[in-house]
């Protein structure tokens, strides 16, 4: 079904992208209204950012795993901004890598949950009845499966490692993504546009994809936000009681472990890590509330 | 008759926005008389519910705002009124029934708790009292039951009885005014003739005016004394009814009553009105009509039409006249 | 508006919708008709005004027709076959010559669809997607409609409700259908511009002989549009007959008091309209006998026992009333 290019595609481009562009632009004014959005929006860029360009930003790159003896707990100081560790190693460096896991949890349990989450949702609410029932029914059980049991159990048969941890968060929480798109399909399915394209022979697979989804995906993309600063939460609780990422790996939740035990005195090994967690975490959140709101389309133009 | 119960002069609001000052309604006058039923007709964005909501000071006031004018209710002005003293005059004095009652209904309250709350706030009555005040002005309404009615909650009830539920709700407190916007829309027409009766039998029977607001011609010949039709903000022509459907005006007056379909007429071409409901955010100059008037003239795109009074309050808004 | 030839474009046979609720606990399960027993034809280039307030089955009619909802029972006769025996592949290639027509004013376009992809859905659904030839069809198409062609990359939201409903209907026109369903095309419109949509389905189907099932509940736009009147309440068709004839001599009381009801725009004609008192019915639980006779200001004993059968009071003038005659 190719069809040539020609000068009316170069026109029509033009058109998607100033619809697009003026979308962009309205939502941009909501946002300016919530400065909380605004708030998260920058957190996350910096968070980006850190995951970008962390081998110059991070002072000692190599302290992903080198061990200075010789440099034990230092207290944060001008060389060592976050201080350092109980192998020498500078935390501030090791936090700035540890962007870098994180964001690969976020983008894997959220891509994850998201793939298994939305099509069995979506074929619920299209298809109802016994299917809709079915579906549901085994996406509460999945939900009622606590995370944490759920982690210890995959890590005890298939080994304590990053790779499986995001596996076994993954598993209880793509429920939440079905019951979104299952909620978004049912309002949708009804609307006249759908009728239509039944009416003039569109297989369910075309109403499905061309359209039901485009006009799901608003919530889920709030929904996958706040998931990714949920997810990384996550990881690092995991990492914290050690069915995580492994040492020596720069993982947050990790370093917080590592460091309890020298609490209070060298408050700075837990510290850092911590504020990363959380801030991060909360910048997501921020955006993805803030987004909840400029996406309603009971508040559009 | 000696003076309007509700007359408005030079009414402007405006609604500001993001993407410009909508000038909802320009330099609007109105007049309405007691025991009389007036129409105000015009079609989607002309400004009829924006003058309702002007009368009532319920315009939201981030982004709108009454820019001038006065409105005098009674000889009153209600312009310089606080939001204290409309409070008062809310229900008592004007009321207002909407189009979709089951909006305006709570939904987890029975009839008698949200009818008897409205009659609370302004009279000094007990309870049991106010809920015989209601079950009173739901038997005016033509209501069977009431007593059992009160009991039920607004899901129970179609949506005439819920319009009816409406209506009595306004009327408890024998308002001056009733405004109706678009009160019968949302209902069969069969329904629909049901309330219209109704409407004009409570004019009769407790003198209430009734300021009607529809883009249904045929709801106002039937009901209405008198009719003003608006334009995008502008009132265009006011007259009685008959002067309105006998001896249009307004080249838009004549262009609405040739686009209805109608009974007696033959199947020819319905003539409806060339292009489109202007922006009111950068409206048309001079007569907001004129880019799609027939009998358009020079001085129509750059000089705003007076408002000329023709014989027995029949005034027009054009410069052919 | 006239054909040459006095042929059936499509033709309804003792048509029954319905769905089944469950029943509770010991209770029966029961089916509820919304169209109960339904028949009618429509002729080649003519169109058919079915008429009924709300919850009187007309939409369902509509939707049943194009297999959008399950009929229970009967037969719909087009093209030669019956539609309700038909596979979804069969039925689809029956579809190209179905058009339907919702009502606008925000649903019936897809708020995320250039008006380019809206036209060109129908050609790529039956597979006539070749190179440039779309781009062609869908000009004319907007042509047809009275669009102009720089509307093609502009998005639904951007027009005003007219416009948009001339798009709805330049898609059912797409693949040349013969039969077209509008389901309240211009309710919500404004009156100027049911005016100039009226004026447009009218002038369309002179052009290419189309035939129309035109639902509506406004009876002064039924009568400006349609050759044939049917009356629904409470899923059966009451009355039904010639447009001029049903107007001038409208015999079931309900017709009476639907024209009666209707407040025309006109000082001459101020009246006491004849107002049926009662509600609307639902179909949950419909009177016994004739369902019309609890508001039925005529009615007799006999109408709350047994339901009245369809009878023939004039030439292709039908009634179901005991009160009517031969």
């Amino acid at each position: 079904m190719l069809r040539p290019l020609d000068a009316f595609d170069w026109r029509r481009k033009k058109v998607e992208y100033t619809y697009r562009f003026k979308e962009f632009r309205y939502i941009l004014r909501q946002i300016k209204r919530s400065p909380l959005t605004i708030v998260g929006i920058g957190i996350i860029m910096l968070f980006f950012l850190t995951v970008l360009f962390a081998e110059w930003i991070a002072l000692y790159p190599e302290d992903y795993h080198a061990v200075h003896m010789e440099s034990v707990f230092q207290r944060p100081c001008l060389d060592h901004p976050f201080g350092t560790d109980d192998m020498g190693r500078d935390i501030f460096s090791r936090v700035v890598m540890g962007s870098r896991i994180s964001i690969m949890v976020g983008c894997v349990v959220v891509f994850i949950s998201f793939a298994i989450g939305v099509p069995l949702g979506m074929i619920a609410g299209y298809a109802g009845g016994k299917v809709s029932e079915f579906i549901m029914r085994v996406a509460d059980m999945f939900m009622s499966i606590p995370y944490l049991l759920m982690a210890l159990a995959v890590a005890a048969i298939l080994g304590p490692n990053l790779r499986n941890a995001m596996i076994a968060i993954s598993i209880p929480w793509w429920p939440i993504y079905a019951r979104l798109a299952r909620a978004q399909t049912l309002t949708i399915k009804n609307e006249l546009y759908v009728w239509s394209a039944k009416a003039i022979g569109a297989s369910e697979f075309r109403i499905i994809f061309k359209h039901l989804l485009p006009n799901c995906l608003a919530p889920l993309i709030v929904q996958s936000s706040i998931q990714f600063g949920q997810a990384i939460l996550t990881a690092a609780a995991l990492g914290f009681i050690g069915i995580g990422a492994p040492p020596p790996s720069p993982e947050w939740g990790l370093m917080v472990s590592t460091g309890r035990s020298y609490m209070p005195d060298k408050w700075w090994l837990t510290f850092f890590p911590g504020m990363a967690i959380f801030v991060t975490t909360l910048g997501f959140n921020l955006f993805g509330d803030g987004m909840r709101d400029v996406l309603d389309p009971r508040l559009r133009r | 008759m000696d003076r309007p119960i509700i007359e408005i002069n030079e009414l402007s609001t405006y609604f500001f926005t993001y993407e410009g000052v909508v000038k909802a309604l320009e330099r609007v006058d109105l007049m309405i008389w007691p025991n009389e039923i007036f129409g105000l007709v015009g079609e989607t964005g002309c400004g009829k519910s924006v003058t309702a909501l002007s009368i009532m000071k319920l315009i939201p006031s981030p982004p709108g705002k009454i820019v001038s004018g006065r409105i005098l209710l009674d000889g009153e002005d209600l312009m310089p009124k606080n939001e204290k003293e409309m409070f008062r005059i809310r229900g008592e004095k004007i009321a207002m029934i909407f189009q979709d009652p089951m909006t305006c209904l709570n939904p987890v309250k029975k009839i008698g708790e949200t009818m008897s709350e409205v009659i609370l706030i302004h009279l000094r009555v007990s309870k049991k009292e106010a809920l015989n005040i209601a079950a009173k002005s739901l038997e005016e309404t033509e209501m069977p039951d009431p007593f059992f009615v009160l009991k039920q909650y607004p899901h129970e009830l179609s949506g005439g009885m819920r319009q009816r539920v409406m209506i009595a709700t306004a009327l408890s407190l024998r308002p001056k005014l009733l405004i109706a916007d678009e009160p019968t829309t949302a209902l069969d027409v069969t329904i629909q003739a049901q309330i219209l009766r109704l409407l004009k039998r409570l004019n009769g029977t407790f003198e209430t005016s009734i300021l009607l607001i529809t883009h249904n011609l045929g709801v106002v010949a039937q009901l209405c004394h008198r009719v003003g039709v608006m334009y995008a903000g502008n009132i265009v022509e006011v007259g009685s009814v008959e002067d309105i459907f006998e001896n249009p005006m307004h080249p838009y007056t004549l262009g609405l009553i040739s686009a209805i379909p109608k009974f007696d007429e033959n199947r020819e071409r319905l003539k409806g009105i060339e292009g489109y409901v202007p922006n009111l955010i950068n409206p048309p100059m001079g007569c907001r009509f004129h880019p799609r008037c027939r009998f358009c003239m020079e001085k129509c795109r750059t000089l705003k039409p007076p408002c000329k009074h023709g014989k027995k309050g029949h005034t027009v808004a054009c410069h052919l006249s | 508006m006239s054909s040459l030839l006095n042929r059936t474009a499509i033709s309804v046979e003792n048509l029954v919708v319905g769905f089944r609720l469950r029943g509770f606990f010991l209770s029966e399960p029961r089916f509820l008709k919304a169209v109960d027993d339904i028949s009618f034809e429509i002729g080649e280039g003519k169109t058919l005004g079915l008429v009924g307030e709300s919850g009187c089955g007309k939409t369902t009619t509509g939707m049943a027709i194009l297999r959008l909802v399950k009929a229970a029972n009967g037969r719909i006769l087009f093209r030669g076959r019956d539609l309700l025996t038909l596979s979804e592949t069969e039925m689809k290639k029956l579809r190209r010559h179905l058009g339907v027509v919702f009502q606008d004013p925000f649903s019936s376009l897809n708020p995320r669809m250039m008006v380019e992809d809206i036209l060109e859905e129908p050609f790529i659904i039956h597979g006539e997607d070749a190179g440039g030839d779309i781009r062609k069809r869908v000009e004319t198409l907007l042509q047809l409609v009275g669009l102009s062609q720089d509307h093609i990359y502009r998005y639904p939201h951007e027009f005003s409700g007219g416009q948009r409903q001339r798009i709805g209907i330049a898609r059912a026109l797409a693949l040349n259908p013969s039969f077209i369903v509008l389901d309240e095309p211009t309710s919500g419109l404004d009156v100027s511009v049911q005016a100039q949509i009226l004026n447009l389905i009218h002038d369309l189907q002179e052009r290419l002989n189309l035939s129309y099932l035109f639902i509506s509940h406004d009876l002064s736009v039924i009568k400006y549009i349609s050759y044939k009147v049917a009356v629904m309440y409470l899923g059966k068709i009451v009355e039904e007959g010639p447009t001029n004839e049903f107007f001038r001599n409208p015999c079931h009381p309900y017709s009476r008091a639907l024209l009666s009801a209707i407040p025309t725009p006109s000082i001459k004609e101020r009246k006491e309209p004849m107002v049926l008192e009662g509600k609307v019915p639902s179909i949950r639980n419909p009177p016994s006998g004739c369902r019309f006779h609890p508001r039925c200001p005529e009615k007799m004993e006999r109408c709350r026992e047994e339901e009245p059968k369809v009878i023939p009071i004039g030439p292709d003038h039908r009634v179901a009333c005991f009160r009517s005659r031969r």
